[in-house]
């Protein structure tokens, strides 16, 4: 992140370290992830360790310290999406794009997560693709609402 | 330029002029733009109908109101044409020409986008409709009124009212005996009476006056999504009773206002933030509050996806910049919370409750829900409580009922009974610290003491509905495998007790399960909760044990007989092909993955075993039944 904008968030947050969280989730909407070298910058502006910045980092699930990939694909796997089948959504979209472990495969085209629950809990189970809601979702489904990304 | 409201007098001014200018016969076509119907395509149906009534040249003689959750997600989007109260559900874009032209004079309706029960009779009025019918809507009441993105809305329903009647005639101390002689209970899940938490947090010590007033918006139980509906309907609701709680709590000192929110609820997040903004222009936030002498701000925090932050201490180490990790409560938050300050905490729900206490009384709100609170404010369970009723059931959404509905009236009267004709097995309250309750427990009356003698417990009010093709092992098997992922560590107990409770159940989902399976998680359990700091910890076998009392067979068949009798773990399954059905459509062998479907056109499928990974896209896609699961 250019330094300019790195400088415009933490004075956006008066450089508090109560604030480390928020200034994360600002640097991350911005990058995608938490490049390394914003992050050691935070710990020395805020004057605190960089062990302190890398535990929040690592504890909260949102933040991903490696690049994600230029589509975001989010299954929610809340109880009421798990009972209607938000497994196999995942293994699906594990198997058609290939996505490792980590989540990101390895193009950088697509980033696969999960979450707790977005609160749609009735239209379950449920993808956001780039911001954008799919509800009662099945594998079949699936590949309809994916083909532009595979083309992409 | 709004011009800020410095007393109450003004207050009541500003809304008698507001329900002045208000014409009720005006048509107004509501929209319901909460995240559930905004997935189902509501943003493109109030741009559609927009368009339409451009065309028309309408526009200005009808008002369009995006509003926030109306309940009903099932059948989303839902337009409500105000004034006569027409119900249409599941409308699309492509509705929204009829709907303009057909649906705005005197009397018309169109029939086809009523809602239709499963005989066929279909209900104009929203307050007809048997989901809507069987509910007491009090917090709820105003989400289909007031578009959450004007202040103005709020103020000409009587928002903001209750503040100043307590600004200008009740001392803080009645404010807290109030909320007290109500029996409100915490509705995040513990039922602590919020009023002996108040009084509490008050008469702690605090040298310079300091008090923290937090909102807990960290909805983290999955299958839970009223706050959320609070937030994005009707926030104004929720910033009022944090402000008459600051009044009570607080006041003459300094109380400071926090809202901890889940980072995946982006539009709750957006709401909020726009009527704090909207409250403080119009001085009902910031200094000197209504001429009371009282300064009172609120800030947004955004948590970061940590389900153990929605504890109180964890979440007090979050807004601090610290990583959510509970703390040994041997001094209460209320004496020693935020920044070593008294803090009271209280969830969206419980805080939404408190304007209308005040609005309508003790006795009134007494009158609703269970037992007595009069000497005891642990007594019993009163007011209403919103229920996310979901999963197998066949109206899904928010449901709000008086404390003491029973189980089967929240399923069966108002959620139309169990989807696709199939039996109905458990429900599961509480989020993963809850447990199922199996049939024979329907009739249970639902309040915070029931549920929890029967294994369960309120929770945040989630309630998922599982039916015959639900594994109650793999029910236990997702709770254990989310608390392990959720726990944050710090104590041994939670932290590797949930791992090897995981790794049991997963291999007796798998098929490998052994005699003594099943007393080996029932110990295990009881170490984890006794050695557990949180009540994450303390809870955390909650889910594992309830499946094990009522539904203890269905581990016995996964152990002895490798047999899963709902067709769900992967471990225990086979798929096959039944010939009498396949009429040889080829869709099956087309979308199976791994190829282990073979056949020609027009004749019988063959599914070799060895290469089939038990999907289930065969099963999904097949329109014939011919592919059988068991």
């Amino acid at each position: 992140m250019d330094s300019q904008k790195l400088e415009t968030i933490l004075d956006k947050h008066d450089r508090q370290p109560a604030a480390l969280l928020a200034i994360l989730q600002d640097i991350q909407e911005e990058e995608n992830y938490l490049p390394k070298e914003d992050v050691q910058q935070v710990a020395k502006a805020l004057s605190i360790s960089l062990a302190r910045v890398y535990s929040l980092a690592t504890f909260f699930s949102s933040f991903s310290l490696e690049p994600r990939g230029k589509h975001i694909c989010t299954v929610c796997m809340g109880t009421a999406c798990h009972v209607r089948g938000a497994p196999k959504l995942v293994d699906h979209i594990r198997r058609e794009f290939d996505v490792p472990e980590t989540g990101t495969t390895k193009d950088l085209n697509l980033t696969l997560e999960t979450v707790n629950c977005v609160g749609a809990c009735a239209l379950g189970p449920l993808l956001i693709l780039d911001q954008e809601y799919h509800s009662n979702m099945t594998p079949a489904k699936l590949d309809r609402v994916l083909k532009p990304i595979k083309q992409d | 330029m709004t011009t800020p409201i410095k007393t109450a007098v003004e207050l009541s001014a500003c809304r008698e002029k507001l329900q002045a200018e208000r014409d009720p016969q005006r048509k107004v076509i509501s929209i319901c733009a909460g995240t559930g119907c905004r997935a189902s395509g509501a943003i493109k149906l109030g741009d559609a109908l927009r368009g339409a009534l451009t065309e028309k040249g309408l526009d200005q003689q009808v008002q369009i109101r995006p509003t926030g959750c109306q309940g009903f997600c099932e059948c989303g989007p839902l337009v409500v044409m105000h004034p006569d109260q027409t119900l249409y559900q599941k409308v699309k874009a492509e509705d929204a020409t009829e709907i303009v032209e057909q649906g705005l004079g005197e009397g018309q309706v169109i029939d086809r986008l009523l809602y239709q029960d499963a005989e066929g009779k279909s209900y104009r009025k929203e307050s007809e409709v048997p989901f809507y019918r069987h509910q007491k809507h009090l917090l709820l009441a105003n989400n289909s009124k007031i578009d959450p993105t004007l202040i103005d809305d709020y103020l000409a329903v009587g928002g903001y009212g209750a503040l100043a009647q307590v600004l200008a005639e009740m001392q803080p101390e009645q404010v807290c005996a109030t909320i007290k002689a109500a029996g409100l209970r915490g509705r995040g899940g513990g039922g602590f009476p919020a009023g002996v938490k108040w009084e509490t947090c008050r008469a702690a010590p605090s040298a310079d006056g300091v008090r923290y007033i937090i909102c807990n918006a960290d909805e983290g139980d999955p299958g839970a999504f009223m706050d959320s509906a609070l937030m994005e309907g009707n926030p104004h609701s929720v910033i009022e009773g944090m402000i008459i709680g600051a009044f009570a709590i607080a006041h003459p000192g300094q109380p400071i206002g926090y809202v901890y929110i889940r980072n995946e609820y982006p539009l709750a997040v957006e709401r909020l933030r726009i009527a704090i903004d909207q409250a403080r222009e119009r001085g009902l936030l910031g200094k000197n509050i209504l001429g009371s002498g009282m300064d009172f701000d609120i800030q947004i925090n955004k948590g970061g996806g940590a389900f153990v932050c929605g504890e109180s201490t964890a979440l007090m180490a979050s807004i601090e910049g610290f990583v959510g990790e509970p703390r040994a409560k041997h001094i209460h938050t209320v004496e020693a919370g935020l920044y070593d300050k008294p803090t009271n905490l209280n969830n969206v729900e419980t805080w939404a409750n408190v304007p209308l206490i005040i609005n309508r009384g003790v006795e009134w709100y007494t009158d609703i829900g269970t037992g007595d609170v009069s000497d005891n404010p642990w007594g019993g369970s009163k007011g209403t409580k919103i229920f996310a009723l979901v999963g197998k059931v066949n109206n899904t959404g928010l449901v709000e009922v008086p404390m003491g509905t029973s189980l089967r009236q929240i399923i069966y009267d108002i959620g139309g009974g169990i989807n696709g004709g199939k039996k109905f097995k458990a429900v599961q309250t509480g989020g993963p610290s809850g447990g199922c309750l199996p049939e024979s427990l329907l009739d249970l009356k639902v309040d915070f003491d029931q549920l929890t003698e029967a294994g369960s417990m309120m929770g945040s009010g989630g309630m998922i509905v599982m039916d015959e093709s639900t594994c109650m092992v793999d029910v236990a098997r997702y709770f254990i495998k989310f608390l392990a992922e959720e726990s944050c560590g710090k104590c041994v107990t939670c932290r590797e007790g949930l791992r090897q409770l995981s790794a049991i159940i997963d291999r007796i989902c798998a098929g490998k399960g052994q005699e003594g399976d099943i007393e080996l998680l029932e110990e295990l359990s009881t170490v984890v909760m006794d050695g557990s700091l949180c009540a994450l910890g303390q809870t955390a076998p909650n889910p594992l044990l309830s499946t094990l009392r009522y539904f203890r067979e269905e581990y016995e068949e996964h152990i002895r007989d490798k047999k899963c009798r709902a067709a769900v773990c992967q471990g225990l399954i086979t798929y096959s092909i039944v010939a009498e059905n396949c009429n040889g459509c080829m869709i099956c062998a087309k979308k199976c993955p791994e190829k282990a479907i073979t056949g020609i056109k027009k004749e019988v499928h063959v599914l070799e075993q060895a290469k089939c990974i038990r999907c289930g896209i065969c099963l999904d896609v097949c329109k014939f039944d011919a592919v059988l699961v068991e």
